[in-house]
């Protein structure tokens, strides 16, 4: 028997056979015919429920911005979860003062774009003004932690979206969607709500503020398949370039005014491609032949490594780094 | 090793291709774990992992690296799903932990729940997203109270599959007897309970048998492997029979801020469906005001859609221009619920503070957040026997039978037919900590049972 629904389709799409309804955007049917949204549309659709939830309970939210895919991604979902309307919130960027260029470009291009007002917060006048100093390693990463807590305060934000991701790293696996912060701006892994169901508990008292993870159920590959899908502008430098880079502690990082190689480290061209965006200082390059959306998402379907592991030198100090920069405030 | 990623090689970035390409829209499934200590289910989750080859070579490393330093023969897949330090140093699982694995036509989202601490409280949470919990049991203790109580979680949730590993298959020398007599004693739990699914499969987590690849060593099992049955099952539930519901989020009316001139006039209402299926002309009313209107459009920043399915998050355009807010909730006509200020629920108490120091709360129920009090507690549950009994008050971990009255009408209706709309949580206005999850009716009784029925 033919399943009223399954017409329903039929009309709404003008696809004919039930054995094509796989072929329907966002619909994973079946032989059966059950009405299945494929993965895809059921994480963008988690996230427009996330970014309406706190568009509607908060007061003042804020969304951290830096340019980098995930951020790219998160700004996206926002405007579809408030479209025909604009985003009703500003985006903050912590700018370590170590960008690559073109991100820092792409960045206003973006905000211009998509309409929204940029904060920024510069880490920067932090070290000008003696209130924070350079690190031995040189990686300004850690350094964003005051900067932003400082933001957040002078700002009143009480709702801070992060692009965290659950299967970035295992203190990540433990985050909360809604995850508070008391004011120290502190994460305590060990007290956190529960969170069930889609029920989001926003409460918070004055000086707390809630960090707010949209796309915390989203994998590399999931964000990767997405921008491929809704053919989202990046930075360029997420797709291979020939670059010179030069080796240190087992990683490919680019030769730039904040990074500049030693003696004994011997400068080469190669082509590479970023698989994240951070202080370049510290953020290394994969050696890759992706050229073009699509040949990332095979890449990262192939590849045997975490884009962590990859890229990320201070991700790499000890078994408990991102815990314990989390604890202090830190994204 | 050097974290230089080597530019791959042809044939494996060939073979990712066509697997992309054939399966390009994969279907997602929610599951849990549930399982009491020393049963395995960190080494099950770590196994899950590595042989899914969702363990990238950097972390299967590091769990070497740490297993060596623990003086261990073997790499510790239990230390694949340890994320904080207190649970590497104490060697235990704190919070729920989410994994993510994938096989070629469908995604995972794994909720890990710890066993021993705060056991129910975890579960509770890890189930009520979930499609499905995978559940382990020794093989050579069979049944025990704590597997009858994993599944009363599981059917109290209302969770559609439960899926049992029979975990330690090796230690009983792949012997098929103990096998089919835990498997029929666990069928036999599950009809008590009224489980809708329930399927076992024998294992053993740490030698891998049946997990991914199925088992030379078990050839009296036809059955799938664990992963196998993972990738057959039906994900979530069927939208189309079931009850149109969707709360609505917000109003969506952009006015001169309107990022296109042509939609300063737009009204529509944002929410995510959680039940059902809506199309362009249905009937439909919106609650708690009653008020009755159609479906004029389905709007998405991709275009208008002439139907649409949970769990979507769309914009509704309703032909009459009627008061409509946050909070409400736009039902099928045909089938609405009656809104109600006096509430019978299940609550799972979730709080150190018992609920006798919480009588004026607050409830949240779908997108509305209304002030509650909490008024005759008639008794809490008795996971091992499956049975209410008296009781005054709930303390952590309890789940209990209460009545509740809110200050505002919500459309509630039985969880047991409606696990969207049918849930709530209670907060403490003060501190704002979550203290219960709650569900409308007795999820246990099924969907026909009314307040009156429930005699204690």
């Amino acid at each position: 028997m033919r399943d009223p629904h399954l017409s329903a389709i039929t009309e709404a799409t003008g696809i004919t056979e039930t054995t094509r309804i796989t072929e329907a955007p966002g619909i994973a049917g079946s032989a059966e015919g059950r009405l299945t949204l494929d993965h895809l549309d059921t994480l963008e659709s988690e996230s427009i429920h996330i970014f309406r939830e706190v568009g509607a309970e908060f007061e003042r939210p804020v969304l951290l911005f830096s340019g980098g895919k995930d951020s790219v991604v998160m700004l996206h979902l926002a405007a579809k979860a408030f479209w025909p309307g604009p985003v009703p919130f500003p985006v903050l960027h912590v700018d370590t003062g170590h960008n690559f260029p073109e991100v820092l470009a792409y960045r206003d291009r973006a905000v211009a774009e998509k309409g929204v007002r940029l904060e920024v917060a510069m880490v920067q006048d932090y070290i000008d003004d003696g209130r924070l100093s350079d690190r031995t390693d040189g990686t300004r990463n850690p350094l964003q932690t005051q900067p932003l807590l400082d933001a957040i305060a002078g700002h009143r934000f009480d709702a801070v979206f992060g692009g965290g991701r659950r299967d970035e790293e295992k203190a990540r696996a433990k985050e909360r969607i809604f995850s508070l912060r008391d004011e120290f701006g502190a994460w305590d892994p060990r007290n956190q709500r529960p969170e069930l169901w889609n029920l989001y508990n926003g409460r918070h008292r004055p000086g707390e503020h809630v960090r707010v993870f949209p796309v915390s159920n989203w994998t590399e590959l999931d964000i990767w398949r997405y921008i491929a899908r809704e053919d989202i502008d990046l930075p360029e430098l997420y797709y291979a370039h020939q670059r010179e880079v030069f080796e240190r502690d087992g990683m490919l990082l680019a030769v730039g005014p904040v990074s500049q190689p030693r003696a004994s480290e011997t400068v080469v061209t190669r082509q590479v491609r970023y698989r994240t965006v951070g202080d370049m200082s510290c953020t290394g390059a994969v050696e890759s032949d992706a050229l073009t959306v699509d040949d990332v998402v095979v890449e990262v379907a192939a590849t045997r490594l975490t884009e962590r592991g990859a890229t990320r030198a201070d991700d790499r100090l000890s078994e408990a780094a991102m815990e314990d920069r989390k604890k202090e405030g830190y994204f | 090793m050097t974290f230089r990623t080597a530019t791959l090689d042809a044939a494996t970035l060939n073979a990712a291709s066509n697997a992309l390409r054939k399966h390009a829209h994969p279907t997602l499934l929610r599951l849990a774990t549930a399982g009491s200590v020393d049963d395995g289910k960190s080494t099950l989750v770590g196994r899950l992992l590595h042989d899914s080859k969702s363990v990238l070579a950097d972390q299967l490393d590091a769990v070497e690296r740490v297993s060596r330093d623990r003086g261990l023969a073997h790499a510790d897949l239990a230390l694949l799903t340890d994320g904080l330090r207190a649970e590497r140093e104490q060697g235990i699982t704190i919070d729920v932990a989410y994994r993510y694995f994938a096989t070629a036509d469908r995604s995972f989202i794994l909720a890990d729940c710890p066993g021993h601490v705060q056991y129910t409280r975890n579960t509770v949470t890890g189930a009520s997203t979930a499609d499905a919990v995978v559940l382990l049991v020794d093989a050579r203790k069979g049944v025990l109270e704590q597997t009858r109580r994993h599944l009363a979680v599981a059917a109290l949730l209302r969770v559609p599959h439960v899926v049992v590993a029979v975990n330690k298959i090796d230690l009983v020398g792949f012997d098929q007897d103990i096998y089919t007599q835990v498997a029929a004693d666990l069928a036999a739990v599950a009809s008590d309970l009224g489980l809708p699914d329930l399927r076992t499969v024998p294992v053993s987590a740490l030698e891998g048998d049946n997990v991914v690849d199925r088992s030379s060593r078990t050839d009296w099992y036809a059955g799938p492997s664990l992963l196998e049955i993972l990738e057959a099952l039906p994900s979530a539930d069927d939208p189309s029979h079931e009850e149109f519901r969707f709360p609505v989020q917000l109003t969506l009316r952009p006015q001169e801020a309107a990022r296109d001139a042509a939609h300063r006039e737009y009204r529509g209402y944002a929410g995510q469906i959680a039940s059902g299926v809506v199309r362009v002309g249905d009937e439909v009313v919106v609650l708690p005001s009653g008020r009755r209107t159609t479906i004029a459009g389905i709007d998405t920043a991709d275009g208008e859609l002439a139907l649409a399915f949970a769990p979507r998050s769309v914009s509704l355009r309703l032909a009459d221009d009627i008061d409509v807010a946050r909070g409400d909730l736009i039902a099928a006509a045909s089938s609405a619920p009656e809104p109600t200020r006096d509430l019978v629920a299940t609550v799972c108490w979730l709080s150190d503070a018992p609920l006798s120091r919480h009588s004026r709360v607050l409830l949240k129920h779908t997108t509305r957040t209304t002030r509650a009090i909490i008024g005759a507690v008639d008794g809490v549950l008795d996971l091992d026997a499956v049975q209410i009994v008296p009781a005054e008050d709930l303390g952590l971990n309890d789940i209990g039978r209460l009545r509740i009255r809110t200050s505002e009408p919500i459309a509630a209706e039985p969880y047991a037919g409606h696990r969207r709309t049918g849930a709530f949580l209670l907060i403490d206005a003060q501190s704002g900590q979550t203290l219960a999850a709650g569900m409308i009716g007795d999820p246990l009784a099924g969907e026909g049972a009314h307040a009156d029925q429930w005699d204690i």
